[in-house]
């Protein structure tokens, strides 16, 4: 069943008077993976997600979720989905546990299963112990808790989520991308727009990425990095060390011809220069290991993704 | 078998997990049931409350010092009091549980929640109309509440005239269209301000303003004003009740110095007059509100 799930934006347009905002989008996702969406401020992410929920209404096309028109039969397009579009409010007098009560009511999840079911969604955003208390006192982060708990409530086969970790400090955001995985484990298609270029490095399988309204390109992670890695291209990398870098491998490095240039950014942390693009980061590593260096970790696939992403973007234009 | 359920048994959790969306229908009445406990759980309801219970300790102390001659008759003791004061009871509870019905789901982006659940736009319009409908009854009934222990300390518990339930009956009547209307300015807008001065203003001003102009300088009738309508409320305590579809019209001549001429027209609604005002305004008001919020964008 839910490799059958899909999510497709037809042609989809949005003017907001002179702007526009989406520009004849067409994006088909489907299957069980996580997309990330990407794209700078204004790019027309959060239009396209809010169009997707039928908050708004398109200027020309037409989105269809499970194969069924988000315009024209909101309730029934929307039944499987879990949807978490910028940063919602909850009434300040209710408790998590009403809140996601009422969503879980409006759903249709039967009474007997309400218990069980928000008390997994509370502990999987960490929010258990606050179970009771009214909203109006949290902060903006443990709202957003709320908020992702409240999509993922009726355990919905596709998950929206328009920039889920706002607000959240950087143990939240990890929380989120456990979350993220542990929603693929269950064969779920969550599309997520995010600016933190990381975190769609660590759980996304695809991209989608958009600027000006217009779709730039969409593909899996792995075949984005390696058709934008420009074999004669510079890319950089972390190299962690398990014990400080001596002299001898210093010279080690000195006078390996993969590297480019080398600096100790920390006494176990170098940032590494190289060439070749992905085929080199991987000959580079053999090297690495090879020098006996103690190397213990590398991280350059978010690097990457940042390059093509500032490359198809353009440096602030 | 056995190993072909076990195959695909993540397949058939995911089946299990997809529950039936409730119907339009069931919507209303569960959504209404949350609005409702918010209203409850409110500042603006207490607060409320608190004016009510001051309203009415005022003037059951008034009543009590000054002796007004109108305690000396039940109808006349319930038709100042409960049509005197059950209007402005209405407008303001309306003001305070409608006015920002709608415009607060937009800026305080509460609406953002709620939209992210199957429900069509029309579920939460009509939720939160019923739920504001009975949060204001029963402030409404609070205050009939004070205004019987005074009415019994006064006259017994047997001295209950009907046109008085007939009073009560329209006066929800007019809550309904009252409330209506503060639904429809509140969907008009997306800050809560502007909903809550446009009812205010026109409620409070704006009606009579009107109605005053209509009738003492347009010379007609002024039946399209909600205000007008509400009069039947105090009209049915009246010896000579006026039940028709029209208004009653009254031409006062009098003569002035040097002998000049002055006539003054006056109208009085029929209650059926009034009751089909209140309806119609209840009616249009839902069909223009309705349509507002279905076009809103939660941009």
């Amino acid at each position: 069943m839910t490799s059958s799930s899909s999510i497709v934006m037809d042609g989809l347009t949005k003017r907001f008077g002179q702007l526009t905002a989406l520009d004849h989008l067409d994006l088909k996702l489907e299957g069980s993976k996580c997309v990330g969406f990407l794209g700078p401020n204004g790019a027309g992410k959060t239009t396209a997600l809010k169009l997707l929920s039928d908050m708004i209404f398109p200027t020309e096309g037409e989105c269809f979720i499970n194969g069924i028109s988000v315009q024209e039969e909101r309730k029934k397009a929307l039944a499987e989905v879990g949807l978490l579009i910028e940063t919602p409010e909850i009434y300040p007098s209710l408790t998590p546990r009403e809140a996601l009560g009422m969503i879980a009511d409006l759903r249709g999840v039967p009474h007997s299963e309400w218990n069980a079911r928000i008390e997994t969604v509370l502990s999987e955003v960490k929010m258990m112990e606050w179970a009771d208390k009214k909203v109006g006192s949290f902060s903006k982060g443990m709202k957003q808790r709320i908020n992702i708990a409240a999509s993922l409530v009726h355990d919905p086969e596709i998950v929206i989520l328009d920039e889920p970790a706002t607000g959240l400090d950087p143990r939240g955001m990890a929380e989120v991308r456990d979350i993220v995985r542990s929603l693929k484990k269950r064969n779920r298609l969550i599309f997520m727009s995010s600016h933190i270029l990381q975190e769609v490095t660590d759980v996304c399988d695809e991209i989608a990425l958009i600027d000006k309204g217009k779709l730039l390109l969409y593909d899996t992670l792995a075949n984005t990095i390696a058709r934008f890695s420009d074999a004669g291209a510079q890319s950089t990398v972390d190299a962690g060390l398990s014990r400080p870098l001596d002299s001898q491998g210093e010279g080690k490095l000195k006078t390996s011809g993969d590297i480019v240039s080398f600096e100790s950014v920390e006494p176990t942390r170098l940032r590494i220069t190289f060439k070749g693009g992905m085929k080199g980061q991987e000959k580079l590593l053999q090297s690495l290991v090879a020098m006996d260096i103690g190397i213990v970790s590398l991280s350059g696939r978010a690097n990457a993704l940042e390059d093509i992403y500032l490359q198809q973007i353009g440096r602030g234009d | 078998m056995a190993a072909e359920a076990e195959v695909t048994g993540e397949h058939i959790k995911a089946a299990e997990s997809v529950f039936n969306v409730p119907g339009t229908f069931m919507q209303i009445p569960k959504l209404m049931r949350y609005q409702f406990s918010v209203y409850l759980q409110s500042r603006r309801f207490y607060a409320m409350i608190s004016i009510i219970v001051v309203i009415g300790a005022l003037l059951s102390v008034v009543v009590a010092h000054f002796r007004p001659s109108f305690i000396n008759n039940n109808l006349a003791f319930y038709g100042s009091l409960f049509a005197g004061a059950i209007p402005v009871v209405i407008v303001l509870a309306a003001v305070f549980f409608g006015g920002d019905a709608i415009a607060g789901e937009f800026q305080n982006r509460t609406g953002y929640f709620l939209m992210s659940v199957p429900i069509r736009r029309a579920t939460i319009y009509v939720a939160k109309y019923i739920a504001a409908f009975l949060a204001s009854l029963a402030i409404m009934a609070l205050y009939v509440v004070i205004l019987l222990i005074n009415g019994v300390y006064y006259f017994g518990s047997n001295a209950f005239p009907w046109q008085l339930g007939l009073s009560f009956v329209l006066s929800i009547a007019y809550l309904a269209a009252v409330l209506g209307t503060t639904f429809l300015f509140s969907s008009l807008f997306k800050t809560s301000a502007y909903g809550f001065v446009m009812t205010v203003v026109l409620f409070l001003f704006g009606f009579s303003l009107l109605e005053d102009l209509m009738s003492l300088v347009v010379k007609m009738e002024p039946w399209m004003v909600i205000s007008y309508a509400s009069g039947v409320m105090g009209d049915v305590f009246s010896s000579n009740i006026h039940w028709g579809f029209t208004g009653l019209t009254t031409t006062l001549t009098t003569r002035g110095p040097g002998g000049a001429i002055f006539r003054s027209t006056s109208y009085t609604p029929g209650v059926g007059e009034g009751v089909l005002i209140m309806l119609a305004y209840f009616i249009i008001t839902a069909i223009v509100g309705l349509f507002r919020f279905e076009r809103q964008e939660f941009s």
